[in-house]
């Protein structure tokens, strides 16, 4: 019997299966990401601006494949385009397919292409054959790169930034929203809900950024810039403090209430998820990164053991941030809403939402990734395009 | 924009790109809401948010269970028996199951007599959840393997101390 | 004046517009008029005898799939005078009755449960497209041929009588028997229990006995503080139901 206790005859089969972990985990790092990139262009944070573009087209790498968990978890996924058609407007989740597209097609694609204008032009007059036809669509027809056209570009793109932090923040925002506002479920029920999302968003897409960023420039055999991961570093440390504040602000306010669902809470912590919120999301996912990045502000660190550091300390985090997500909604729906009883979570390896397919969504951005990369180099030098 | 001199023209030029931008924005903006137009079920808001045919639709499902005022109609012979007795509130089709198909052409679907054994047994068995004034018994003990329907009749199943079925 | 541009904008706008006419009105039951009802149930925790008959008949009226439940009984056992704690049991929903309890003592009892239609449901708030629904006569319905299966709707209820249908894949649950209430019958349940545990209630119609006893007798609803406007109503509920 997978139930302990008892449960709802409806309740015993969860509803909400790991690709509803992995989809706020890929917006977040979308958010994150592009939060990164605005510290350059908004708050003038010059010491970033080696990983502005490759922010960016993290970002959309993660923004290509955010649609596709949501499909796959779809009973009738031939029906999604009735979001479009008649979202109710008291649903948070109808907000989706709207704040989708804007972010998509008003913030992340404008931007980039707004950035890149420049090299996009000159590509699609060096280069040849498909890829010559592929630039001469992405330049619209208009071939101007003088002076007065970046300093456009620029003036826009600045806007669009700017814009695009709240839009950001709402991307990530409403599906902690869609969670917090579900007063059956006191695990979800909260107005920090979104605040917390938000904050571990920023905290995984710094990390995911700094990380790539380092592999890449590894990759390509060039010194890393550590004024740059330093202040990455420096911000990751800020935001992780606040995302813990907020954290630990929800714990210690269940634990003082300790309202009718707090018993059936709290013991499901302490077991069914001790390793996936002691372990991995506190412990490993938080402590340990504040602890080595604050060690680091404090205490001089030579540079290659930094460098080591930051890297673990990146994919800590983004494994705690995973295991937060799965905390929420997984834990979520693990007890009884009697508060009488648990269920578990059958994860099947082969299926429509199975740990194969959770994976396989999980990868497959940075495979986009490495094709955007081909397509709009985000490195200083820009390569010669028949050289590929 | 007017044209006072060159310099109006060249800004104009280094905004062009976004002109054309927001020209396919258009585009795709109107595409959709002819999609829109298209798409969206003739009777979508009608009566609030959901599509009004759906209630015609809901409201014309098939009967299973005829209702035991269609039973009545036919068999108001038992009917008379069982108002008289401790079985007056309970319905015919909560014994003799669904008989709509029944009701509807009674030569053709004949119902089937139900079990007594399982079926009295399934309300009767003593339990300690049940109201304590509800009529139980351990079945075992009570009748020693004998069917039920021996002794009780079950249209009028009270019977007086000595009182045997005739 | 009328340009080209402008015709292309206008032109799906009054498109839409007359489609919005030719729609014409719906077609209800004959003689059933919406406005005319407003329906809830009452539940006498005094009468259940967790027989099961409401679990079984919903089942076949509904076409219910196995291992789902629109309605389902519960049996509660409160050692002594500690509410919070009862050890409560419903094996397959109580659809084959109860075995015996292995409690002796305490107060034991049994417990139906069902959607609450309820007036302010947090289910038709969360449906993305509106594919969940309130009649105008006081319930909620499911349209099945508009459902994504986002399961967001099973999600908020707080009472977990929904559950997503595993072939049709769309989300389901308790239709209080539309289908029989707008044609004068009574709900499958209600028809089939012998106690009269489970019984209709019209509250517009003022000569409803249900309609009375719930004005004149105690009667409480499910988790009263989450403000549902729940309308399925018990008698004498114990403080220890969840």
């Amino acid at each position: 019997m997978p139930v302990d206790g008892f449960m709802y005859p409806n309740e015993i089969e969860l509803q909400w299966s790991v690709l509803i972990v992995v989809y706020p985990f890929v917006t977040g790092l979308v958010a994150g990401a592009f939060i990164l990139a605005s510290l350059e262009r908004i708050f003038l944070v010059t010491a970033v601006k080696p990983t502005y573009r490759l922010a960016l087209l993290t970002a959309l790498s993660f923004l290509l494949v955010a649609p596709l968990p949501l499909q796959l978890h779809l009973g009738r996924p031939e029906r999604s385009l009735e979001m479009y058609l008649t979202p109710h407007t008291t649903s948070a989740m109808a907000m989706f397919g709207f704040v989708y597209l804007w972010y998509l097609m008003a913030v992340i694609l404008l931007e980039i292409w707004l950035e890149f204008r420049k090299e996009i032009v000159l590509l699609s007059q060096s280069s040849t054959g498909a890829k010559r036809l592929l630039y001469k669509v992405l330049t619209l027809g208009s071939t101007n790169i003088s002076e007065g056209a970046l300093r456009v570009d620029d003036k826009v793109g600045w806007v669009i930034t700017l814009i695009g932090i709240p839009s950001a923040f709402l991307l990530h925002g409403y599906v902690g929203f869609i969670f917090g506002s579900v007063k059956a479920n006191p695990w979800w029920s909260s107005p920090l809900m979104p605040v917390v999302f938000i904050f571990s968003a920023m905290v995984s897409g710094i990390a995911v950024v700094l990380l790539l960023y380092m592999a890449t420039t590894k990759m390509r055999r060039q010194p890393i810039d550590m004024r740059c991961v330093d202040t990455i570093a420096q911000y990751l440390l800020y935001t992780f403090i606040i995302d813990f504040g907020l954290e630990m602000l929800d714990l210690i306010h269940r634990i003082y209430e300790a309202d009718e669902s707090f018993r059936s809470l709290d013991f499901m912590m302490h077991t069914k998820l001790f390793f996936s919120q002691v372990v991995l999301q506190i412990a490993l996912g938080t402590l340990v990164p504040i602890l080595v990045l604050g060690a680091i502000q404090i205490f001089h660190v030579p540079e290659k053991l930094r460098k080591i550091a930051y890297a673990v300390c990146g994919c800590l985090t983004i494994i705690g941030i995973f295991a937060m997500r799965w905390n929420v909604v997984i834990g979520g729906q693990l007890f009884s809403k009697s508060f009488l009883g648990y269920t578990t979570y059958k994860l099947d390896l082969v299926s429509r939402e199975g740990e194969l397919i959770a994976a396989g969504l999980l990868i497959l951005p940075f495979f986009i990734l490495a094709l955007l990369v081909k397509i709009l180099p985000p490195w200083p030098k820009i390569e010669p395009a028949s050289g590929d | 924009m007017r044209i006072r001199n060159g310099v109006h023209l060249t800004k104009f030029k280094d905004a062009e790109h976004l002109v054309r931008l927001a020209g396919a924005f258009v585009i795709v903006l109107v595409l959709f809401l002819l999609l829109r137009a298209h798409f969206i079920p003739k009777s979508f808001g009608q009566y609030g948010h959901y599509r009004g045919d759906a209630l015609a639709e809901l409201s014309s499902k098939p009967i299973v269970y005829a209702g035991h005022k269609t039973c009545e109609e036919c068999h108001s012979d038992v009917l008379d028996v069982k108002k008289a007795g401790k079985h007056a509130g309970v319905n015919c089709e909560a014994c003799h199951g669904p008989l709509a198909k029944h009701a509807e052409d009674p030569g053709a679907v004949t119902p089937q007599l139900p079990d007594t054994a399982v079926l009295c047994i399934r309300c009767h068995e003593e339990n300690i959840a049940k109201p304590k004034g509800f009529p139980q018994v351990v079945g075992a003990q009570h009748s020693g393997g004998v069917l039920c329907k021996t002794c009780h009749q079950p249209h009028s199943p009270l019977l007086t101390p000595g009182e045997k079925k005739s | 004046m009328i340009t080209r541009r402008k015709l292309i904008v206008l032109l799906p706008a009054a498109a839409l517009a007359w489609q919005y006419v030719l729609a014409g009105t719906p077609e209800t039951a004959p003689n059933y008029n919406t406005s005319e009802h407003w329906w809830g149930m009452l539940l006498d925790i005094d009468k259940c005898i967790g027989c099961g008959n409401c679990v079984r008949a919903c089942s076949t009226e509904n076409n219910v799939p196995e291992g789902y439940f629109r309605t389902w009984v519960e049996r509660y056992h409160v050692a002594d005078w500690e509410q919070e704690v009862p050890q409560v049991d419903s094996p397959s929903g109580g659809i084959k009755g109860f075995p015996p309890s292995k409690f002796t003592g305490g107060k034991n009892f049994f417990v139906p449960k069902m959607c609450n239609h309820c007036v302010d449901s947090p289910c038709t708030q969360v449906c993305p497209v509106g594919a969940t629904l309130h009649t105008p006569d006081g319930v909620v319905l499911v349209d099945e041929s508009y459902c994504l299966g986002c399961r967001y709707c099973i999600q908020a209820c707080p009472y977990g009588c929904r559950f997503l249908h595993p072939t049709k894949h769309t989300a389901e649950k308790c239709s209080l028997c539309y289908h029989r209430i707008t044609k004068g019958l009574t709900t499958a349940c209600c028809e089939n229990c012998p106690t009269g545990a489970r019984q209709l209630a019209d509250l517009k119609n003022p000569n409803d006995p249900i309609h009375e006893f719930l004005r004149t007798h105690s009667v409480q609803v499910l988790k009263p503080h989450l403000a549902t406007g729940a309308k399925a109503f018990y008698h004498d509920l114990d403080g220890s139901v969840r």
